[in-house]
This record gives structure tokens, sequence and C-alpha cells, in this order.
């Protein structure tokens, strides 16, 4: 008799239905200071590059590095100038490049795995290995033979040169067909095919919308994967005008090494750079899927 | 899961064709900017030019079939086994590092009772939104005795001024730049899939007793197991093609040649030597390389990770 009344509390604690023994509120020291010293290492040369940008060329030499100067604006006129403003335009292209090539990206990405995931059909399996092989080519031993190639017809040093390589995504691809199994029914399919519906305006009108949020993360990747390639538009941009801004900076460097007083254009230049893209970054967060990279996606 | 456009549909023929023609753009792009560039170099790379009299005349240089000619040249060059080394010590320093700390990090965000854990996996996802060249030119500036801090923290400490582009530190300069812009995403990656793994899988074992530490080494780890593998294989495979952080540390120092890497050793053959054939051999001995070691990998843990769970 007592035993039993004693042993119903101690059964019920096992239950995971309520609540275990009141979770200690107080923090975890050690890992939050672990992981703060990662957030210091990381933050670190970026707000070196905000410190170094509002130093004069000589004061850059001659101060403490984190020590803020008053030199920024007359720094930005002189990243503003340099080239007739040509900064402005490598930024602009470093846009439109990722931009578009971005969008154009996700749209096939999006096309090509829904097919995947929703058609059978012969050759699907074999199709889809072989575009997922491309994921482990090492795209950048692609830059040269591509640049040899579009040189045969005469597409190098063209906006297309850079914008069609960026396209085709395996890992897009990959990507988009993991969404659209989870995220597209295939009731809601075969209740549009009943309608009588098109195949083309089903995946416009009903699964584009409902793979909008995997697309979106398409989208992310390959926009950040096009505003960091470097090697690709370096081997195939020749005229300063059509540069993104990575090539761009890149020969502003190199000059540097003879005109040391290009260092603080090129400085203020990489903070004018990295600035837009870490607010899309920040702004964009909750809209990066990053489970569908990770393999662990829920429909 | 998957469903079938089967015979039902009344526009049989015609819907047959359906995927096909939605695939029309991927297949195209994909033939036209990986297979054939692939198979252009492949046919480079058993060609080779003719000179006949002085080189000078319209028809004195002629391409001809070279048949392995460029491949045993390219391996027998000591300098391609020189850089090859360089970044296979590389990929030895960087990936154990920049794996381990994304690892580290991801679980000790994952624990109860981190504070400021939104703001830390910001900032420590912050430099994938750094392109590798403008990281390495901030690393670079961060090196230059001139301007960096490290001097100055030196100075105070009274210790010589570390000078990491000098000489054989320059390697480790370079996977500092690597770590610094690889180690968020890896981590971010980690930490979502173990934000995936419902919660209930821990509760008895924090019933029995085990500790936050234990729970990550016996149970989250070995569940993290094939992100960990994934993860280790796009690593692999960036860090084989190293290019962007080198060259341009190259423009802050001597102690980094123009072929210190495979993949610069292909762009100084193909556009400073103006050697296409031998640069074509040379990229696809390192695309094979590439493929075997990442294949090799996949097939060495397939068993343990991918048991059946595949897709």
């Amino acid at each position: 008799m007592t035993t039993l009344t004693s042993s119903v509390p101690a059964r019920s604690d096992l239950d995971p239905g309520t609540p275990r023994r009141r979770e200690p509120t107080r923090t975890a020291w050690l890992p939050t200071a672990v992981l703060l010293i990662g957030a210091f290492y990381c933050l670190l040369p970026v707000a070196w590059v905000v410190a170094a940008s509002t130093k004069s060329g000589s004061s850059l030499f001659t101060t403490f590095t984190f020590a803020p100067g008053g030199d920024l604006l007359d720094n930005l006129s002189d990243l503003s100038t340099y080239g007739d403003g040509i900064y402005w335009r490598w930024l602009a292209n470093s846009l439109l490049y990722a931009g578009v090539g971005g969008a154009i990206s996700a749209l096939v990405s999006g096309l090509s795995g829904y097919t995947l995931a929703k058609f059978r059909f012969p050759g699907r399996d074999a199709i889809f290995n072989v575009l997922l092989a491309g994921v482990l080519v090492p795209g950048v031993t692609l830059a040269i033979p591509q640049y040899l190639l579009l040189a045969k017809v005469g597409l190098t040093d063209t906006y297309w040169s850079v914008l069609l390589p960026s396209i085709i995504s395996p890992f897009g691809i990959y990507l988009a067909r993991i969404y659209a199994a989870a995220a597209v029914p295939d009731t809601v399919l075969e209740a549009a095919r009943t309608d009588g519906a098109g195949e083309l305006r089903i995946f416009g009108r009903v699964a584009l919308p409902m793979m909008l949020p995997g697309l979106v993360t398409v989208f992310l990747f390959q926009f950040v994967a096009i505003w960091n390639n470097f090697l690709l538009p370096f081997v195939m941009i020749s005229s300063d005008g059509r540069f993104p801004v990575t090539v761009g900076l890149f020969t502003l460097l190199n000059q540097g090494q003879t005109v040391p007083a290009l260092y603080s254009v090129v400085i203020i230049g990489v903070l004018v750079s990295i600035l837009p893209l870490i607010a899309l970054f920040l702004l964009l967060q909750r809209y990066w899927r990053l489970d569908l990279v990770s393999g662990a996606v829920k429909g | 899961m998957s469903s079938a456009v089967t015979g039902r549909s009344r526009r049989g023929a015609a819907s047959r064709r359906v995927p096909y023609l939605f695939l029309a753009p991927a297949i195209v792009l994909f033939t036209l900017f990986v297979v054939l560039p692939i198979g252009y170099a492949i046919y480079l790379s058993l060609r080779k030019v003719k000179v006949s009299g002085l080189g000078l005349g319209r028809n004195s240089r002629k391409e001809i079939f070279a048949g392995l000619e460029n491949y045993r040249e390219a391996l027998a060059d000591p300098e391609l086994w020189s850089s090859a080394g360089r970044v296979l010590a590389y990929g030895a320093i960087l990936l154990p590092i920049m794996l381990g700390l994304a690892l580290l990090f991801a679980l000790l965000l994952d624990r109860p009772r981190v504070g400021l854990a939104r703001f830390s996996r910001l900032a420590i996802f912050l430099p994938y939104a750094v392109p590798g060249l403008i990281a390495s030119m901030l690393w670079g500036f961060l090196y230059l005795p001139a301007v960096s801090p490290f001097t100055n923290v030196a100075e105070w400490l009274g210790l010589p001024a570390p000078d990491p582009l000098t000489g054989n530190s320059v390697i480790f300069a370079i996977v500092n730049i690597a770590v610094w812009g690889g180690v968020g995403f890896n981590m971010i990656v980690l930490f979502t899939s173990l934000r995936a793994i419902p919660g209930e899988i821990y509760e008895s074992a924090l019933l029995d007793g085990c500790t936050q530490f234990q729970l990550a080494v016996r149970i989250k780890i070995p569940l993290l197991l094939p992100s960990l593998i994934m993860t280790t294989v796009f690593s692999l495979i960036a860090t084989l093609q190293v290019f962007t952080e080198p060259l341009t540390v190259r423009s802050l120092t001597n102690s980094i040649s123009s072929t210190w890497t495979p993949l610069m050793k292909i762009y100084s053959d193909a556009f400073a030597q103006n050697d296409i054939y031998s640069a074509a051999a040379t990229s696809v001995v390192i695309a094979g390389v590439t493929l075997v070691i990442s294949f090799g990998f996949l097939r060495l843990v397939q068993r343990q990770a991918f048991g059946g769970e595949h897709r």
C-alpha cells in the first residue's frame, strides 16, 4: 500500500508529458565565452576595415590600427572620383551578374527540380545523377575551357560570358528537387490535371508558388556564389568597364603595390562592397531555408 | 513519395514529352557549360602545337595530336608536385580546424542556457557574405606589419612583431583566411541539422543524468554524421581548388609564387605562358584527382552514414 503511493509520483516524473525538474536559468558561461571569442574573431577584420576607412593614406600606417580618423568622407570622394567613378560601375556590374544570374538560375533550378521530383519518366535517375555529379566537378577548373570555348564564338569580355555559365547550378537543382518533393503535394497536381490545366500552367500557377520559399534559398545561394566568384569574371572579362567589384578591387590592389596611396581607396572600396551584402544578408536571413542544405527539410 | 504521370492522361504522347521539355533548359546549359568544357579540356590535353621553320609564317604553327605527351610533361613537372604538396598540407591543416570549430560552435549553439547565442551565430556566419577575394584583402592588410594590430599587441607585450607573410608561416596565413570564411557556413549547416533532431531523443539521456558534454559526444555527433560527411566533401572540393586567397595575398608579399597551388599553375600556364595544352592536361589531372578523392571519401564513409537512408 505505501509502496504503491510512493511509486506514483516517481513514475509520473518519467512521463514526457509532464514538466521535468525546473531547468536552472543561469547562463552557461564557458559555452557563451567560447562563442563570443568566435564572434570576435569573425568581426575583427570587419571592425578593422571600418576603422581604416576613416583614415587618410598617411595616418593608415602611423596611427593605432583601430583608432578612427576623420577622413571617411575624403576617402569616399576619392573612391568616387577614381577612374571617373568606375567603382560604382563595378558595383552595379556585380549586382547585375549576381541578381540576374541568380534569378534565372533559381527559375531553371526550380523547373528542373520540380520535374525530377514530380514526374516519372525513362532516364530520370540517369539525368539526375549526371547533373548531381556536376557538384563534384571542380567548378573552377571549368573556367579555362569555358573561356576558350566562349572565345571561339566571340563571347568573351561580354556580360554573357559571366552570366551564362552562372545559370547552371547542380546544387540548386538538387535543393529544388528536395524542396519540391516535400512542399508540392501530388494530390494538388492531380486535381489541377483533372481540371484540364496544361503542365506549364500547373508549374507556373500551382507548383511555383508552393516552392517559393525553397527557391528564395536557391536564389540567395546563387546570388552569393556569383557575387563571391572571382576566377570566372577574372578569366572572362578584360574591359574594366565590365568588371565586377571583386575583379575591380583586385586590379586596384595590384596597382597599390607601386602606388601605396591607392591602398586607402582599396580599403574604402572593400568596405563599400561588403556593406550591401551584409545588409542583404541580415535582412533576408529569415528567408534562408538552411534546413534544405542539411537535408533536414520537413514538408 | 513521387508521383507518376501515368497513361491515365488523355494527352498521352504529348504529356510524355513534358518532363524532357521542362528539363531542356538545364540539360542544354549543363551540356554547354559543363560537359562541353570538360570534353574540350580533354581534347586539348591530347593536342600540341607543332612549329615548323621559324614559326613566323601563317601556316607554320599547326595543332597536331600529341597523345599523352602533355600528361607526361605535366606529371614530370616538379612545380606541379610542389604545388600539390602545398595544397595537401593546406588541406590537412585547414579541414580539421575549420570543421572542428564549426562542429564545436554548432554544438554550443544547440545547448541550452547559452547567452547571446543569436548574436554569436550571426557574427560567425557573417564572413560567408564576404567574397574570398575581399576576405583575403582584409586579412592581407591585417598581416602587413605596418598596419597590423597584432604588431601593436606584440609591442605592448614586449614580444617580437609577428610577420605571417614571410617564409613558411604564409601557409597558416592562407589557412586562417579560409577558416574565417568557411567556419560560419559549415556551422550553420550543422546547427540546422541539430535543430531538426527531435528533442525527445535527448530526454531519457538527460534523465539518466547525462551531462551536456556527454549528450553532444555520445548522441548528437553520431546523429550529425551525414551532415558532417556532406560538409567535409564540399570543403574538400573547395580546398583542392584554392586559388583566390593565395593570388590576392601574393599582391602583398614575395613568399607566394605564381604557381603556389595547382590551380594557380594552370592559370599561369594558360594565360602567362600561353600553353593551353599543358594547362588542359593539368586541369584534367586535377579534376580526376578531385573526383577520386571526393568519391573515395564518400565510399569510405558510405556504409556508416548512408545505409539505405539516401533519398
